[in-house]
């Protein structure tokens, strides 16, 4: 228990609960069970980016995916094609095309990155307006429509065999499985070496660069999957697909208690930063604001979602300093 | 017993401009401390990271148990029994003790998953075995120099090396905590471990080791058994002649009171420090590590805000804010870690040197270069850094050539009092020496000066009056004739000797 209440997640759950408390004040039916689900639909595609950023982010060295929201568009866009040219391909076969050429983009990222040794911000701001530009030269500028997909395409994300709508299903089994690989495997715990300590994660002999081709891999082989989803949720892959949605995903890991330097971070606190961030973007048109207002407030919120999440982690940093001092 | 496991021969490793290595000789037997000996720069940490695999030799052989073998990565030599304590911290900060230990190699379950339940047992049944208190499931951040150390020496044990390095363990440790490590490492050479042991106190060396290798310039010099060599033959082995002048004060007639420090207070790090400063005074502050001393000095330097207590400075009470207000007021800091608060490495010599007095080098706000150059040129030659230009980049000199621009930095801002805080930790003879001397020189000019050290010989040998903190606390104030180690070290550890002032 007292381990629990240390843990910088939970202080972050307890500000979640305290927001949404303060947003029902304004807007009760924000609580009704149908809203709550909803946010869950919509935050789904945020949670899987974010796990994939939060480990690249987790892997040091300036580690960071800028685009992911360009190869969010460059899949959707492929992946929509496809459906519309030939939609006698059945959908288990479009959702592992849609992964393996998210696994192409992101090693891309990661050879540039690992093998190149190109700094991770300026080689993702590269393929960031790279994949972005393939989105058009592919598409010549054009959409692909709700009429021109297939049915089994659109209902992808909405489908409810399992109980919960397949796109939240997805986002489980993306955190269930992000989950173990980081806390339980070998592999996924040297991330958190190469991040915090390189030089020491060399002298124990991890191998630097496949751990860090591995994360951007990931990433992308996420970014590919939430590319289909994207698509298919929405019934429309366009030019500008999931334009600015790379700093969400950088806002969640933040929020979430990632260290922005790498080498610390937990799953459940990027999912929770990913569940904050889709409270706020569905609380402020719920509680009637001008959508003039809504982007910068957003902002204010996450820096001081940031603010208050750091104070209280270092004043409970300090106490225990102080215990363990007397 | 005793038989020899390990034997460079004729070992060289070149880096572009220099040969770290020249045919190195060097053999370590099982239950053996071995001291490894060198100035800075004599090639030990390039043999470290031979040894560990880090580095591949150009030329010469490893045998180890009398096979050839050849250390292509670091985990061929981790699996072959050597475990190094690097010097530079080679730790997880964020992750925790059982991490620590065994990230790298993980232990796993039968399906393939981290099995942590059994490295925090084994974690704990290692740290128990050297009788160390340290919860396993603690952030390694958290935790004091010594017990990183410790838990880098429990590394080496779950790793079952027979050969462990120890790169100048002792360097930030006290007193207590270096009992507590020679307790350890004689454990371990009970149960036949070979230790490699580099460090620069020679205490260390004729009180752990058994046998020692010195180094000079990346040559093999000789080797010996410690208890037969007197520490003049070593020192004559490491530097190539004998260092008569060890300690170079000059005699200066003590002037007028530059600082007055009363009762000057920060809640639980240091309590009523009063202490006064004279021109031309060096005034040697000594303690262990955590006593206090460099809060003390921060705090007068403006980092930190004292609760209580005042500052005059050449009779006024005056009231210091920020690092800027005392370098105005003409206090020079060096502070103890050069490589993260002294200087700032990717910058150039010239940039370093002329930072705190940027202000002063502008007209109108734009960077007046020949005076910059000037400046540079006339403290940099003073201080006698080697470097190919002023325009050489601070992170590509020696831990001593840094440490003089450090100084040079301070020299620069003509101070009137310098603070140095452990100004000659982990350099070598050669350049303590000389900085002994530059110290000496800028009392005989006027300067007052305050020398933190934990070092007895350079306390004893540089400072006119010694303060002695612990816990906080003066415990004794010694005229430089008065002194003595044993009572430096007594009211270090806490025997009060004040006298009613």
């Amino acid at each position: 228990m007292k381990a629990l209440l240390k843990r910088r997640e939970f202080s972050l759950f307890i500000f979640i609960l305290f927001t949404v408390f303060v947003i029902s004040l304004r807007a009760p039916r924000f609580l009704e069970w149908s809203n709550l689900y909803d946010i869950l639909n919509d935050t789904a595609i945020l949670i899987m980016v974010a796990i994939g950023q939060f480990m690249v982010i987790t892997s040091g060295n300036g580690g960071i995916d800028l685009s992911v929201a360009s190869g969010i568009a460059l899949t959707g866009m492929i992946v929509g094609m496809l459906n519309q040219y030939h939609p006698e391909i059945p959908i288990g076969v479009i959702i592992l095309i849609a992964m393996f050429v998210g696994l192409i983009l992101g090693s891309f990222n990661g050879i540039l990155v690992a093998y190149a040794g190109i700094p991770p911000i300026i080689t993702t701001l590269g393929t960031m307006s790279i994949y972005r530009g393939f989105v058009f030269v592919l598409s010549k500028g054009e959409w692909v429509s709700a009429d021109e997909m297939s049915n089994s395409f659109r209902h992808l994300p909405h489908g409810t065999p399992f109980g919960v709508t397949n796109i939240i299903l997805f986002a489980i089994i993306v955190v269930v499985l992000a989950y173990i690989f980081t806390t339980r495997t070998k592999t996924g715990r040297e991330i958190y070496g190469i991040g915090g300590n390189r030089t020491a994660a060399q002298y124990v002999g991890i191998n630097i660069r496949k751990i860090s081709f591995m994360v951007y891999a990931i990433s992308g082989v996420i970014v590919g999957l939430a590319g289909l989803l994207w698509v298919s949720r929405y019934a429309s892959a366009q030019n500008d697909t999931a334009m600015g949605f790379e700093l969400q995903t950088v806002a969640a890991c933040v929020i979430g208690g990632v260290a922005i330097m790498g080498g610390s971070g937990t799953v459940p606190g990027v999912v929770l930063g990913a569940i904050f961030l889709g409270i706020i973007n569905n609380a402020l048109p719920v509680v009637n604001l001008s959508p003039f207002y809504q982007m910068a407030i957003q902002g204010f919120v996450i820096i001081f979602a940031i603010v208050a999440n750091t104070v209280v982690g270092r004043k409970t940093q300090a106490s225990l300093a102080r215990k363990a001092k007397v | 017993m005793n038989e020899l496991i390990l034997e460079l021969r004729g070992v060289s490793k070149s880096f572009p401009g220099i040969k770290a290595l020249d045919r190195v000789d060097f053999k370590i037997r099982s239950g053996e401390v071995h001291a490894l000996i060198g100035e800075n720069g004599a090639g030990k940490s390039t043999l470290v990271k031979i040894l560990t695999g880090i580095y591949q030799p150009d030329e010469g052989e490893i045998v180890l148990n009398g096979k050839r073998v050849e250390f292509k990565n670091p985990i061929v030599s981790q699996e072959a029994g050597i475990a190094a304590i690097h010097q530079e911290a080679t730790m997880f900060p964020m992750l925790s003790v059982v991490e620590n230990i065994y990230m790298g190699h993980h232990l796993k379950n039968r399906f393939g998953f981290v099995n942590w339940k059994q490295m925090r047992k084994n974690t704990k049944y290692l740290l128990s075995r050297l009788g160390l208190d340290i919860n396993p499931n603690i952030l390694v951040k958290d935790l004091s120099t010594a017990q990183r150390h410790m838990v880098e020496i429990v590394k080496a044990l779950s790793l079952n090396a027979n050969i462990i390095i120890m790169d100048e363990p002792t360097s930030a440790f006290s007193m207590r905590e270096t009992e507590e490590l020679y307790k350890i490492i004689r454990q371990l050479r009970e149960e036949g471990k070979a230790i490699i042991f580099i460090s620069h106190k020679f205490e260390d060396i004729y009180e752990i080791a058994d046998y020692f290798t010195v180094l000079r310039d990346g040559r093999y010099v000789g080797e010996g058994v410690v208890s037969e060599t007197p520490q003049d033959k070593i020192i004559n082995m490491m530097v190539g002649r004998s260092l008569t002048q060890m300690f170079p004060k000059i005699d200066v007639e003590i002037g007028d009171v530059v600082m007055e420090v009363r009762n000057l207070s920060l809640n639980g790090l240091f309590e009523d420090i009063s202490f006064e400063l004279h021109r031309g005074e060096i005034l040697g502050f000594f303690g262990l590590i955590g006593a206090g001393r460099s809060e003390v000095m921060e705090s007068i330097f403006g980092i930190v805000k004292p609760e209580r207590g005042s500052i005059s400075l050449g009779g006024e009470e005056i009231v210091i804010n920020s690092p800027d207000d005392a370098i105005k007021r003409g206090i020079g800091y060096v502070p103890e870690d050069r490589q993260t608060e002294g200087t700032i490495l990717s910058m150039n010599i010239r940039e370093n040197v002329t930072l705190p007095i940027i202000d002063k080098l502008s007209g109108r706000g734009i960077l007046n270069r020949i005076k910059e150059n000037e400046i540079t040129n006339k403290y940099g030659k003073r201080m006698e850094i080697k470097a190919s230009s002023w325009e050489q980049l601070v992170n590509n000199l020696s831990g001593g050539n840094q440490q003089k621009v450090v100084l040079a930095k301070w020299l620069a801002t003509e101070p009137r009092i310098l603070i140095l805080d452990e100004p000659t930790k982990g350099i070598d003879v050669a350049t303590k020496s000389r900085v002994h001397e530059f110290i000496s020189e800028l009392a005989a000019q006027g300067l007052g000066i305050i020398l933190v050290s934990s070092e007895i010989p350079e306390i004893l040998g540089m400072s006119d009056n010694i303060v002695v903190m612990h816990e906080g606390r003066i415990t004794a104030r010694f005229k430089r004739e008065e002194a003595s180690s044993e009572d430096l070290l007594k009211a270090a550890m806490g025997t009060s000797l004040e006298r009613a002032i």
